[in-house]
């Protein structure tokens, strides 16, 4: 693994948790009920402190004089390398449920791996942190998973159809490129092979207690690691960067 | 009245006299409770309808920071609502009764957040102006008549004021920033100030239900009152960040010990409360989209707890 | 109105502030069922690591007394002095008990 793997795998860990935090973050103040407002924003709060805290180690680790902000507002869509299923839009309640039970079963098993490996001490120090928020974040979305998928006909339909399509965005996570390769061989990022059973087993498992059917694997969507990204991306971005943009001098 | 509750309610008023507290399975005359009803649920729509003018600068906050501060912070006013809502229903209403009435346009809430919210700036002039004259107006309600409202407002109280704070530190930033920024601090100001002294409601003279109110201990001092305690507290604030405020008849008035202010435009104050207010139709739309989206939400949960239960039953009248 | 379309059940939740302490009364909640009304009570009671641990009670379960006999509930303790410490009179050296 070269030093610059390594500060992208710290930026890809910053851009995942940014991304899906800024999706979130616009359920507050328009959820189903008020109690599920105050859920899900907390779990957007939870994010953005991963967020932040992965932006600013890779600041200090590129040592250019950057900071948490200039890598969250002054890199374009090109440079984000999330992975493309975080992006996708919040829909309705199901498709935002689906997209975080997809990925907080792979962000947790990722980070258990993280918060254990001896390589890097500040990556495991913040995951160990980031592991507890990720395996609430896990359940909640579980339990909602369940409660759509076995709940009523209408409910059952629309979160199947959720399943359905967000499914072929869950084959990026275990498409290992050159990065997730150096850094799995030095240590510091799983198996992706190995993570995809553990993935599966956690998904399934849910499914079936949810009355709901796994999709055929298929073909799966990928690039948001290369930052090569969907249509959605980039607008999600001029809307958050807006302010530093335009007032590239002001501090806030 | 009979002559029994005419001794119930001489009871009651001397109780409360006494500054004692109502919990809500004791005897209450039928107006104490309509009244807090009335109030509680028009303070808690006030919160959640509150959360979108502030909501719709979450995804556009200048810095990670600010950002978190500010989904904090609108949280908090989600929890806010919750905790009225509960208060108001150990009075025998249900919350969806209240947001139905919120919904059909039956119910009020505070008409400040009908403004809109067009720069950053606001997200700092709403905490420093809109959450200082809340606090003002709530922090007595700690002290009101009626257990769980007192209880719900010592917990709201408790959380805001961090929001007060952060909203000042956002102005502050701003007033000591580049000419942009401190012009876009200066908008801010002169929109929300006139808005913000309306908060307190209408002159004592105007104000139909104080009287009442103040005799139950609901409410502990007058509009007038709170309002020039606001404007004493504020000016200093404003010359402090070099910002002026919107005013020419403001001045010290030595004799008085107090801040003289101009006359409040009451016409815009009544035709945004009937409805006319630059956001009214889209906070209300906002609101309603979002509880009928969750329709079917909220129904799925229902079923499936139903089904539990079912199982549960039947697993229990099986091993019997 | 179909009996899934009523607004969820109203919980009662109970805090632990601090190990060593009892539960206390926190507030109310509406949930569809207990598992979604302990996550609820831990993401709106206790944001500010207000708690360690949640119970959270069905608002109909509990039975509460009536404020009517609140007198007969409750006057009668008044005059049983001796079930407070301070009612025991002891010798200085022992004042820490």
């Amino acid at each position: 693994m070269t030093e610059g793997q390594h500060l992208q795998i710290i930026l890809r860990l910053g851009d995942d948790a940014l991304v899906l935090g800024q999706r979130l973050s616009a359920w507050c103040g328009h959820g189903p009920v008020l109690e599920e407002d105050i859920a899900l924003s907390n779990t957007a709060l939870d994010l953005i402190g991963q967020a932040r805290n992965f932006y600013t180690l890779a600041a200090a680790r590129e040592d250019q004089g950057r900071d948490e902000d200039q890598l969250a507002f002054f890199r374009t869509d090109k440079e984000f390398q999330n992975h493309l299923l975080l992006e996708q839009p919040n829909g309705h309640f199901g498709d935002t449920i689906v997209r975080q039970f997809f990925f907080s079963a792979f962000a947790l098993e990722r980070c258990a791996f993280l918060s254990r490996q001896l390589v890097d001490a500040e990556v495991a120090g913040i995951a160990a942190k980031a592991v507890k928020e990720l395996q609430y974040h896990w359940e909640h979305a579980a339990q909602w998973i369940v409660r759509l998928g076995d709940g009523t006909t209408e409910s059952h339909e629309k979160v199947q159809a959720s399943i359905d399509h967000l499914w072929s965005y869950t084959g990026e996570f275990f498409n290992a490129d050159e990065v997730d390769a150096a850094g799995a061989e030095a240590g510091l990022l799983p198996n992706l092979a190995v993570m995809r059973k553990a993935w599966n087993a956690r998904v399934e498992a849910c499914l079936a207690q949810a009355t709901l059917t796994c999709p055929e694997d298929g073909w799966m969507q990928r690039g948001g690691k290369q930052g090569i990204h969907s249509e959605h991306l980039s607008y999600m971005l001029a809307e958050m960067q807006v302010l530093p943009r335009t007032y590239p001098d002001a501090t806030w | 009245m009979s002559p029994v509750e005419m001794n119930l309610e001489a009871r009651f008023d001397a109780y409360v006299a006494e500054e004692k507290k109502i919990e809500p399975k004791d005897w209450m005359p039928d107006a104490y409770r309509k009244t807090l009803i009335r109030q509680i649920s028009q303070h808690a729509h006030s919160e959640i309808v509150g959360m979108l003018p502030e909501g719709n600068w979450i995804s556009r906050a200048p810095s990670l920071k600010r950002k978190a501060i500010l989904l904090a912070k609108v949280q908090d006013e989600a929890g806010h609502g919750l905790y009225l809502y509960s208060a108001a229903e150990t009075l025998g209403v249900t919350r969806e009764q209240m947001l139905d009435d919120l919904h059909t346009g039956k119910a009020k809430y505070s008409s400040i957040f009908n403004y809109p919210t067009l720069t950053w700036a606001d997200m700092g002039a709403v905490g420093w102006l809109v959450d200082g004259a809340a606090i003002m107006n709530q922090v007595p309600l700690c002290k009101c008549s009626y257990g769980p409202y007192a209880r719900a407002m010592v917990r709201v109280c408790k959380e805001e004021s961090f929001h007060q704070r952060q909203g000042f530190q956002v102005m502050l930033n701003l007033a000591q920033g580049t000419p942009e920024q401190k012009a876009m601090a200066q908008d801010a100001l002169n929109r929300w100030w006139w808005p913000s002294l309306m908060m307190f409601g209408p002159n004592d003279s105007d104000s139909p239900h104080s009287a009442q109110s103040m005799k139950w201990n609901i409410k502990r001092f007058s509009n007038d009152e709170l309002r020039q305690r606001f404007v004493d507290m504020t000016v200093p604030q404003a010359e402090l960040l070099g910002l002026t405020i919107p005013d020419s008849d403001l001045r010290w008035n030595e004799e008085r010990g107090h801040y003289d202010f101009g006359e409040i435009q009451w016409e815009e104050f009544y035709n945004v409360i009937k409805g006319n207010g630059p956001c009214n139709k889209e906070r209300l739309a906002a609101r309603v989209k979002a509880h009928e989206d969750g329709a079917w939400v909220r129904e799925a949960a229902n079923a499936y707890a139903q089904k539990q239960q079912a199982k549960k039953t039947n697993a229990t009248t099986h091993a019997a | 109105m179909s009996s899934t379309q009523h607004e969820w059940p109203l919980w009662e939740v109970f805090i632990r502030s601090r190990q060593g302490l009892g539960h206390k009364h926190a507030g109310s909640l509406h949930a569809a069922d207990a598992e979604m009304a302990i996550q609820n009570a831990r993401d709106v009671y206790t944001r500010r690591q207000e708690g360690v641990s949640i119970w959270v009670v069905p608002a109909d379960a509990i039975a509460a007394s009536s404020p009517d006999d609140k007198e007969v509930m409750f006057d009668p303790a008044n005059d049983k002095v001796y079930r407070h410490p301070t009612f025991y009179k002891l010798p200085d050296e022992v004042n820490n008990m």
